[in-house]
């Protein structure tokens, strides 16, 4: 786990229950400030169930999360956006009730960041999917928050806008937000996660670099060692019982 | 919480099936029941052929009574169209220009006359109807046994009329035509009198047989004064003393603009409320909301306040719209308000209950119409319109949804008459709080699921 000393978000034995499914079994996790972690995982890893409790939209049954350097925002996997109201509308609203000083600058902040400035009048209903996942993270960016948490962010975009997403979200890293991801796409972890948070079945099995994955995969399963990323992340995942 | 109101209120603004039901919906529900309530009903259209030979009279004992009048008592319960045949009759009752066509056949007088002797048959009329659907048989059987009741009534009175006019001849006498002769009777008043006048004059041995004429003749006077309202009374031998043992009702006009509103409210706020909910939830917009934007309380709050304000405001615009048809009790604005704010709340807390417990915007509308419409449907159901126990099921279930308590509430607001206003705003009350108790534990499964 990566040192606390300077964590912009905390996470300690983190547990959810589903009834009798455990959807999260003493989950540990920390950011630092600038910092972008993939958090990957078969289906059902608990994943979104991690994410969600991060967000403060789901309360753990055991465990606690802490942000020192203030909020979180928080990009849920679909977008959570009033299809019926324009670009501008969804952000002025959401910066609204954020209670943020100054609304309309905070939205036209966010309009310039995500590029979305010619859009601003149009329906979200009628954005192609990228851009409504743009004014998703812009929601998500509004209170200049010190983590931003996405579920799967580049879920239903095609390649170039893929890029452009990883492009900004890598330029919010670099600015000092702490970036926490998830995703079904080991490549794409590989490639833009500084640290990767490996899941399964409700247990954190790993947490490092994706080299440090490599190497321990090279320990693990020599076999698999040799192919790409997504072939040793499988072995991985064998050889510990998932 | 204001922001996400005017939000709301900005999604009804974008949706024209929404504004058409908000906006249209009143206007059209008050221009229904306003022409409907403003207009008498109309008289049933009916074809009538009469085909009775001019001058032919009913029998009354050795008199007649001329025939005219039956067919002026007919044209005047309902509204005839005067055919010249049978064959036209039916093309107006074919092309629905006519509910029916009534006939009265040429044999009719003379089989009202043959009552009175030893080979009786019986006077019909024809009806022609075009049956085609059960309502409008039901509708068409209702008003020629109402019309045919009235011309029987009336031929009784006609026959009593003159039967009571032939026994004060007998009693009192007077002049008489016979074959446009005048005869005069004498009457058993007169008859009396001369024989009790001429009574010294019959020797003692006859007056015995004299007294018992004179008795029989003053017994038969008397008794024979009391029989022209007994006879007056055959005509309609039963009559309706109605004692109502509730309190006075309103007029079936306010009865029926309260109807209108309830049912106004139970839709437009219902549905509002239930979809608003709904569609966050629809939207993906619930989660983010309820992570620190806003509590789920607020966020209850706020929908219900959207339903009321809204359902308030249609309402209004009905009974405004209704005003232009019927006069409304304006000075009793504020029991209007405390009428409507309370039933827009219960209803609005109804549909938070059902918008928090559905996934989408469409599960939850059809949901809202299949448990609202058949309600609004029983909650008319009157006492002893079904039996005993399902009447009892059907208050039960009706007590349990705002609609019952709401019409009641909006028809004692709009009309003193009735029972007092108190219960049902009470009731309403009660359903509110347990409404917005299911709904804020429904939210929580909202939020895990």
């Amino acid at each position: 786990m990566a040192g606390s000393a300077t964590a912009a978000l905390e996470a300690h034995k983190l547990v959810k229950r589903y009834g009798a499914h455990e959807a999260l079994r003493g989950v540990n996790f920390a950011a630092r400030p600038g910092e972008l972690v993939a958090v990957i995982g078969p289906n059902g890893a608990g994943k979104t169930t991690l994410l969600s409790i991060l967000a403060g939209t789901l309360r753990p049954d055991a465990g606690r999360v802490e942000s020192p350097n203030g909020d979180v925002g928080w990009v849920p996997q679909q977008a959570a956006l009033y299809r019926r109201l324009t670009v501008e509308e969804n952000l002025l609203l959401f910066a609204r009730l954020e209670k943020l000083g100054d609304p309309r600058g905070s939205v036209e902040e966010m309009l310039r960041l995500t590029g979305l400035e010619e859009r601003r009048g149009d329906l979200v209903s009628r954005l192609s999917g990228g851009n409504q996942q743009r004014v998703n993270i812009a929601i998500g960016l509004l209170g200049r928050p010190a983590v931003l948490l996405l579920d799967e962010p580049s879920v239903g975009l095609d390649p170039r806008q893929r890029a452009r997403l990883w492009e900004f979200i890598a330029g919010l890293a670099g600015g000092g937000t702490s970036v926490v991801f998830t995703t079904h796409d080991i490549q794409e972890a590989e490639r833009y996660g500084r640290r990767l948070l490996v899941l399964a079945d409700g247990e954190g099995l790993f947490d490092g670099s994706a080299e440090q994955l490599r190497a321990t995969v090279r320990e693990e399963a020599p076999e698999a060692a040799g192919g790409d990323f997504e072939t040793a992340f499988i072995s991985y995942l064998q050889h510990r019982g998932h | 919480m204001r922001w996400l109101l005017l939000k709301d209120l900005q999604l009804l603004r974008r949706s024209p099936l929404q504004a058409v039901l908000l906006v249209a919906y009143p206007i059209l529900i008050a221009l229904l029941i306003g022409f409907a309530i403003s207009r008498e009903p109309g008289k049933p259209r009916v074809a009538f052929l009469n085909e009775i030979p001019s001058g032919a009279r009913i029998a009354a004992g050795d008199g007649k009574l001329p025939a005219v009048g039956v067919d002026k008592r007919i044209c005047s319960q309902v509204e005839c169209v005067d055919v010249a045949d049978r064959a036209a009759a039916e093309a107006k009752v074919r092309d629905g220009d006519v509910l029916a066509a009534l006939i009265l056949p040429a044999d009719l007088i003379d089989r009202l006359n043959s009552l009175g002797t030893l080979n009786p048959e019986t006077p019909e009329v024809e009806v022609i109807v075009n049956e085609e659907n059960p309502l409008k048989a039901q509708a068409v059987d209702d008003r020629i046994t109402a019309l045919l009741s009235q011309a029987n009534l009336f031929i009784a009175r006609q026959i009593a009329a003159e039967g009571g006019r032939y026994l004060n001849l007998i009693v009192d006498g007077g002049n008489f035509d016979v074959l446009g002769q005048p005869v005069e009777i004498l009457g058993l008043r007169a008859s009396a009198s001369i024989l009790k006048a001429l009574r010294p004059a019959v020797p003692e041995g006859q007056r015995a047989e004299l007294d018992r004429v004179i008795r029989f003749a003053t017994l038969a006077r008397d008794n024979l004064d009391v029989a022209e309202p007994l006879i007056d009374r055959l005509a309609q031998p039963i009559a309706v003393d109605k004692q109502s043992i509730s309190a006075p009702t309103p007029p079936l006009e306010i009865f029926a603009i309260a109807a209108a509103a309830a049912l106004t409210l139970t839709f437009v706020t219902l549905l509002l409320v239930a979809g608003s909910l709904a569609l966050e939830r629809e939207e993906n917009t619930f989660a983010r909301l309820t992570g620190g934007l806003v509590s789920r309380g607020a966020l209850l709050t706020e929908k219900i306040g959207l339903g009321i304000a809204v359902g308030l405001a249609v309402t209004l615009l009905m009974l405004a719209g209704l005003q232009l048809f019927v006069d409304l009790e304006w000075s009793r604005f504020g029991l209007w308000l405390a009428a409507i704010l309370l039933a827009a709340a219960g209803f609005a807390c109804a549909g938070a209950a059902l918008g928090a417990g559905a996934r989408d915007v469409r599960a939850v509308s059809l949901l809202a119409f299949m448990i609202s419409l058949p309600i609004a449907l029983l909650s008319l159901v009157p006492s002893g319109a079904v039996g005993a126990g399902l009447y009892d099921a059907i208050r039960v279930l009706t007590a349990l949804f705002p609609f019952k308590p709401a019409l009641e509430a909006l028809t004692a607001a709009l009309d003193p008459a009735g029972p007092g206003i108190g219960g049902p705003l009470l009731h309403l009350a009660i359903l509110a709080l347990a409404y917005a108790a299911l709904a804020r534990l429904a939210l929580r499964r909202f939020a895990t699921t």
